[in-house]
């Protein structure tokens, strides 16, 4: 048993009056060992990100503080270290990495700046020696040209770039202890991939023990030695990963797990041939202003070409800025497109106006992605849900009559009428968006990441939910995900974006099996967890 | 918004403020009843010190100093809403049609409201005034003009901000007018922050009247704060009386109003919450 | 090089603003009742008849709309800002002659305001809710709701004619014939007052505005990678939220430039202070529309260069500006 760093006993991190509930985590034991990685999971609200702060002794005080309990690291105690013990220990023998790198860094310093600054304070070493060992990390995260990144202030890198100068931010001393608060919760896939293998690497390479923060299964399974699970700030289950991912016994985990969608397609079904419902036609579109002196101009949608077949699934599947959900606002018109045709029942509706384009409206219906933003905060459920029959000419008290059968629909309790949004949770808002979109008997829905706001158990019942209603109302479906778990549960085809192009599509199963695109296959490869639940299986 | 109210009331510096304006208005709804007499008439020796029969003493031509702040309220008052009032809704026009319909369109109407944000405000003010000559209407005027402009931005930049929001893209997508998205979702989810930054624009109005009276540009019928203290000027030396009590006349409202505002402000603004 | 094309850039979008102060003008002087000779001579008929005719010849007002403009701009362009009659002497020079002292009192408020302001605001807002706080905050509220011209009032009841210390008014004393940092002395002693009386209300604005900068920027996420760093708090303030903080007040302090001039007006009225608020209270006084409408295009010029400088010192602030 290897050596252990630091050690949290009976760990209470208590809340302001007011707030859900009393303390925010209760009575957290753990052990974090020197060379090992330990996962510390939870769905959000769980408190997770609140014990990697109290290590540090960065709770958002006065509010939040550490009500009892101890947190030893080399025989001190950091619950009750003075302030400037603490700063001799923060950087140099712990360091931390946090979820969003743009905001981490000062936008007006360099990146250079902002590692010099670790070594001023906490070595006596000249500016030559300095800058040496700045370049050295930089280059041991694989930056390339070391020289120009440190000249580089963090709006000129890319989100990855800047996880990885966080990381040799956090590195440059050695420290013992490196925490990581979901550091690649922000990243793309391919682009998560890459950091967790450097983290595994370079923790390798030093003996460092790393706390590591997250929300997500796949992740754990590719970076954990160690795994301990928190549901709403006690901790349920811990011990090494491959016995918890394996064989969980606390009921929670064994939920959580079940409801992380398999990296496996579903059974083949016999191929659609219905006709075409929706197509897109060389679908272009550029944002950007042109000014006197020039302007910026990002291509978005560089001539796309999709069909989506009544009563078809179709996923749209991409990285962020692939153009997956430029595309789905432009089939439902939510945004002008700048060439091509969208063909919805075989009638071409891009240069529709205004005027004509209501009847369509009612055929196609979007689920949008954020559960806080989709809904008016000034209106009530059930007015949400009718308005779009009042818009359409149903008479107020009809369409609020449907609207209280569309809740139950969507599992909601009939009592939810007459609330606000903000009474909801955000699985709760989702129903409630989809309880809108269907309210208009549309025979599209386009549904732009309905999932990805929410923790893995609330997603599951929001996609049984969104598979059930497409099968009872015989829906076609544009699906909008970055996670392919969802897309291989979810879709009967899947296109697979890049840049604004659809580079491959395919039934599921075969792009599963046997993916053409370069592309394609890095986006598999790249799924955090990977084959660790057939592993499981077999 | 009921909450925002809730916690308005909690701000003890907010509740001032709200005494304050409220004593003001009891004081221009007995203003008749107090001083029946028109405050331009004389009301005894000229130049008598506060105290006296007369609470705040009387000015070079025997006018009771007191009557003259009552009757002043009122016009600070009328001129400081009613410019306010017209600078809200030319503003949102401006910046809703801006926010709303984008494009050129916006590019259009922020330069313009750029450059009135640019020209000096107060001589521009100063100048309609003079050219419209002096009275209530045009001191209305020209305060609104030179107010708008940080009306309009703020309603563009909750339009633009608004309509990223996918609930608003939803209520497009359902097929509603740009009638029903603007007025049923977009200006209901902006109205307290237009209230909050409307309540201090009143304080700031309140000031330029006072400005523009001062420098003689004051409706001559009708009784000011500015006027009093103008025409006290002349004789600071000996009566410093006539220009003290208006000034504090203009202080407390403005304190009263801008504490309202920024009661408001964070009682209504999330965001600012904390602070 | 690329510097020098963001300036160039800056002064081509500058011409609009300078455009449309023209065409305001020029709209003014026809909103007007009345002839537009008469607006621009002066309401009180004071003016000669051959004046009026050469203002009209001038101004162009003998011929149509379209080319009265051209003539205007014509004029503007090329600083032919007009004759002033009541004061005898041409527009243009009798606005450069006050230009020094209002350039002086102006500086030297805004230095003050802005300065002083931040300072005040950063302490305020390291002491969250101390006495300090409370203190500051209390000042910038009172300071706000005071009306420059009525502080002047109060300053000249107390400190000069109750104590004696400063003089009620002018640039500096008459007939004195000071010398080197004697004369200094005298202008500064001249100074205070006015440059007090224009400076409170926006010392006020910027700490209040830097308070709520400062506090909105400690919440940042950087500031924790900071603290992670185990940098202190005293170098965390200085290092990285101050600059960051500054930002915002930059932008406001543009935009407030114009204001400074027009709260310059009352002000100079008080203190006699012989610059252009003062030529423009005369201008009012008598009517002299057209050397207003000067003084109004003049300080408009003005700001359009304090912008062009602001625009300078945020891009050198913030590495986020691509220019």
């Amino acid at each position: 048993m290897s050596q252990t760093v630091l050690e949290l006993e009976k760990l209470t991190i208590a809340l302001p009056s007011g707030a859900d509930r009393a303390n925010a985590v209760s009575d957290i034991d753990l052990v974090l060992r020197a060379g090992k990685v330990t996962c510390l999971i939870g769905e959000s609200g769980s408190g997770k990100s609140l014990v990697a702060r109290s290590i540090l002794g960065l709770l958002p005080r006065p509010h939040v503080r550490i009500g009892s309990g101890r947190i030893l690291f080399e025989g001190q105690d950091l619950a009750v270290a003075p302030q400037d013990k603490m700063r001799a220990i923060r950087g140099a023998k712990i360091g931390m990495i946090f979820q969003e790198p743009m905001t981490a860094l000062n936008p007006l310093h360099t990146v250079g700046r902002q590692l010099d600054e670790v070594l001023r304070i906490h070595t006596s070493l000249g500016r030559a020696a300095r800058r040496a060992r700045v370049l050295e990390l930089i280059d041991s995260v694989h930056l390339p040209e070391p020289s120009r990144i440190i000249r580089s202030f963090p709006h000129q890198l890319s989100g990855g770039q800047r996880q990885r100068a966080m990381i040799a931010m956090a590195l440059l001393l050695n420290p013992r202890l490196l925490i990581a608060d979901e550091p690649t919760t922000a990243l793309d896939v391919t682009t998560q991939a890459q950091i967790l293998y450097l983290i595994r690497e370079l923790q390798r390479e030093h003996g460092t023990s790393v706390l590591f923060i997250t929300h997500d299964f796949g992740v754990v399974a590719d970076i954990a030695d160690e795994v301990a699970v928190l549901q709403r700030g006690t901790l349920v289950e811990r011990g090494a990963a491959g016995a918890v991912l394996g064989a969980p016994t606390h009921p929670y985990t064994k939920a959580l797990i079940a409801a992380v969608p398999k990296l496996v397609p579903p059974a083949p079904r016999p191929a659609n041939t219905q006709p075409f419902i929706v197509e897109a036609r060389d679908v272009a579109k550029t944002y950007g202003t042109r000014g006197l002196f020039g302007g910026r101009v990002t291509l978005a949608l560089a001539g796309v070409t999709m069909e989506l077949r009544r009563g078809e699934t179709l996923g749209l599947v991409g990285e962020s800025g692939s153009g997956k959900s430029t595309l789905a606002r432009a089939i439902t018109r939510l945004l002008a497109i700048d060439g091509g045709e969208i063909l919805l029942g075989g009638t071409d509706i891009a240069q529709l106006s205004r005027r004509q384009l209501r009847p369509v409206r009612k055929r196609v219906q979007m689920v949008f992605q954020d559960p806080y933003a989709s809904l008016d905060p000034r209106q009530r459920i059930i007015d949400i849900i009718a308005e779009g029959p009042i818009i359409h000419g149903t008479l107020p008290g009809k369409a609020r009559e449907e609207a209280q059968a569309l809740l139950c629909l969507v599992g909601l309790d009939a009592s939810a009428a007459k609330r606000f949004p903000h009474e909801f949770s955000g699985g709760q808002r989702q129903r409630i968006g989809i309880a809108r979109a269907l309210a208009l008997h549309p025979d599209v829905l386009v549904a732009d990441e309905p999932v990805s706001a929410l923790d893995v158990s609330v997603q599951a019942q929001v996609l049984a939910l969104l598979a059930d209603i497409k099968a009872r109302l015989h829906l076609s479906m544009l699906f909008v995900t970055h996670d392919l778990r969802v897309a291989l549960q979810v879709c009967d085809r899947i296109a697979v974006m890049k840049q604004g192009e659809v580079v491959e599509v395919a039934p599921t199963a075969e792009i599963f099996f046997n993916p053409q695109h370069s592309y394609t296959k890095a986006l598999f490869a790249a799924v955090p967890g990977g084959t660790w639940q057939d592993r499981k299986a077999s | 918004m009921l909450e925002g109210f809730a916690r308005f009331a909690r701000n003890r510096m907010a509740l001032f403020g709200a005494t304050v304006l409220v004593c003001l208005l009891l004081l221009v709804l007995l203003t008749p009843v107090i001083y029946p007499d028109d405050p331009f008439k004389l009301a005894g020796p000229a130049l008598q010190p506060p105290g006296g029969r007369f609470l705040l003493g009387t000015d070079t031509l025997g006018r009771d100093v007191a009557a003259e702040i009552a009757y002043g309220a009122r016009t600070s008052l009328i001129i400081g809403v009613g410019a306010t009032l017209a600078a809200i809704v030319f503003g949102a026009v401006a910046g809703g049609v801006a926010g709303y319909y984008r494009g050129r369109t916006e590019t259009v109407l922020m330069r313009i409201t750029e450059f009135f944000q640019t020209i000096p405000a107060f001589i521009f003010a100063l100048l309609i005034v003079a050219i419209l000559s002096p009275s209530v209407s045009s001191e209305i005027i020209a305060i609104a003009a030179v107010s708008w402009p940080s009306i309009a931005r703020l309603v563009r930049g909750e339009f633009v901000s608004l309509g990223g929001r996918e609930f608003v893209q939803a209520c497009a997508g359902l097929g509603a007018s740009d009638a029903r998205v603007i007025f049923s979702h977009m200006l209901p989810n902006c109205a307290s922050s237009i209230i909050a930054v409307g309540s201090l624009l009143i304080g700031t109005a309140i000031l330029l009247e006072a400005g523009l009276a001062f420098l003689g540009l004051g409706d001559p019928n009708v009784m000011s704060w500015g006027l009093i203290i103008s025409a006290g000027r002349a004789v600071l030396r000996s009566a410093w009386w006539i220009c003290t009590f208006p000034g504090i006349a203009i202080l407390l409202t403005v304190l009263g109003i801008n504490l309202i505002g920024d009661g408001l402000n964070e009682a209504l603004n999330p965001r600012l919450r904390e602070r | 090089m690329r510097f020098a094309r963001y300036m160039g850039y800056r002064l081509v979008t500058a011409l609009p603003v300078i455009l449309g102060i023209i065409v305001l003008n020029f709209l003014l002087i026809h909103l007007a009742p009345g002839d537009a000779a008469s607006v621009l001579a002066g309401e009180s008929g004071a003016a000669t008849p051959e004046y009026m005719d050469e203002l009209r010849h001038k101004f162009g007002l003998d011929q149509s709309l379209g080319m009265q403009f051209l003539t205007y701009v014509s004029n503007m362009a090329h600083f032919n800002l007009g004759y002033s009659y009541r004061n005898d002497a041409d527009v243009s020079s009798l606005i450069i002659e006050r230009l020094w002292p209002t350039s002086l009192l102006m500086l030297t408020a805004f230095g003050t305001a802005v300065a002083l302001g931040i300072i005040l605001g950063l302490v305020a807002a390291t002491g969250r809710n101390s006495w300090r706080d409370n203190i500051i905050s209390l000042i910038s509220l009172v300071a706000y709701a005071t009306p420059g011209f009525w502080l002047g009032l109060m300053m000249i009841v107390i400190f000069s004619i109750g104590l004696g210390w400063l003089p009620t008014s002018g640039f500096d004393t008459v007939g004195a014939g000071h010398e080197g940092w004697a004369e200094v002395w005298d202008v500064a002693r001249h100074l205070v007052m006015p440059a007090v009386s224009l400076a409170l209300f926006y010392l006020a604005l910027y700490a209040r505005l830097m308070r709520a900068s400062v506090l909105e920027q400690t919440g940042m996420d950087y500031v924790t990678t900071a603290r992670a760093k185990g940098q202190t708090e005293r170098r965390i303030m200085t290092g990285h939220v101050l600059r960051n903080a500054l930002l915002p007040i930059v932008t406001i302090a543009g935009v407030q430039a114009g204001n400074l001039i027009g709260g310059s007006i009352v002000v100079e009225t008080v203190f006699g202070w012989p610059g252009i608020g003062t030529l423009a209270f005369n201008a009012l006084q008598s009517r002299d529309l057209n050397l207003l409408l000067a003084i109004f295009f003049m300080s408009a010029c003005l700001i359009v260069i304090i912008n062009l400088i602001v625009d300078v010192i945020y891009v050198m602030l913030d590495p986020r500006m691509e220019i």
